[in-house]
């Protein structure tokens, strides 16, 4: 199970000037939450914002590591 | 993904306005974001579909391709996905989402 420090490391690689804030909401390092406020979103769509941290976090989201993630994004 | 199970998918969101794939079912939510987008189209009054992903594993593996989104629950308006829980409860928020759900109520016009 991954722990937030290493979602926050899987954000920041991606987004190196985001801000970024991962909190493990049930302490059993699978249910997070997370807050990226990265200047590689402006003018994307919500979807579009939401599919780049996805892309992100790569294996972690897609191979069940992750079994929920709340995610708000934003540009700066 | 196969041909059938894409045109499986293309009958539930071109065949109902709003189309809500989630775990578990409009009755008994299996997850909390489920529940939480379920409540939010109940409070729009909006009539929605529901289709149980934890049912069928290959519908569940097939939408997570065809949406390029990893998660549930998925909200399509009138055949476009719109986004999972966080965006739903977001666009709820701002007024969006009625906006999208009002334009999805209106009769089609017939062409001509």
């Amino acid at each position: 199970m991954p722990s937030p420090e290493a979602l926050q490391a899987r954000l920041l690689a991606a987004f190196p000037t985001a801000r970024v804030e991962v909190n493990d909401l049930t302490g059993t390092a699978d249910h997070f939450q997370a807050v990226v406020v990265a200047p590689e979103f402006q003018g994307k769509s919500r979807i579009e914002q939401h599919k780049m941290v996805y892309a992100a976090l790569g294996e972690l989201m897609t191979e069940g590591a992750i079994h929920a993630l709340a995610l708000t994004t934003r540009a700066p | 993904m196969s041909d059938d199970i894409r045109a499986r998918i293309e009958g539930f969101i071109k065949g109902h306005h709003v189309m809500l794939f989630m775990k578990g079912t409009k009755q008994f939510p299996a997850c909390g974001f489920s529940n939480a987008v379920v409540e939010i189209l109940k409070k729009e009054a909006a009539p929605f579909e529901t289709f149980n992903i934890l049912s069928d594993p290959e519908m569940r593996q097939a939408l997570k391709e065809y949406s390029s989104w990893p998660t549930f629950p998925q909200l399509y308006i009138d055949g476009k996905f719109v986004g999972g829980c966080d965006i739903v409860t977001e666009m709820h928020q701002s007024g969006e989402l009625k906006k999208e759900l009002a334009a999805a109520r209106k009769p089609v016009q017939a062409a001509g």
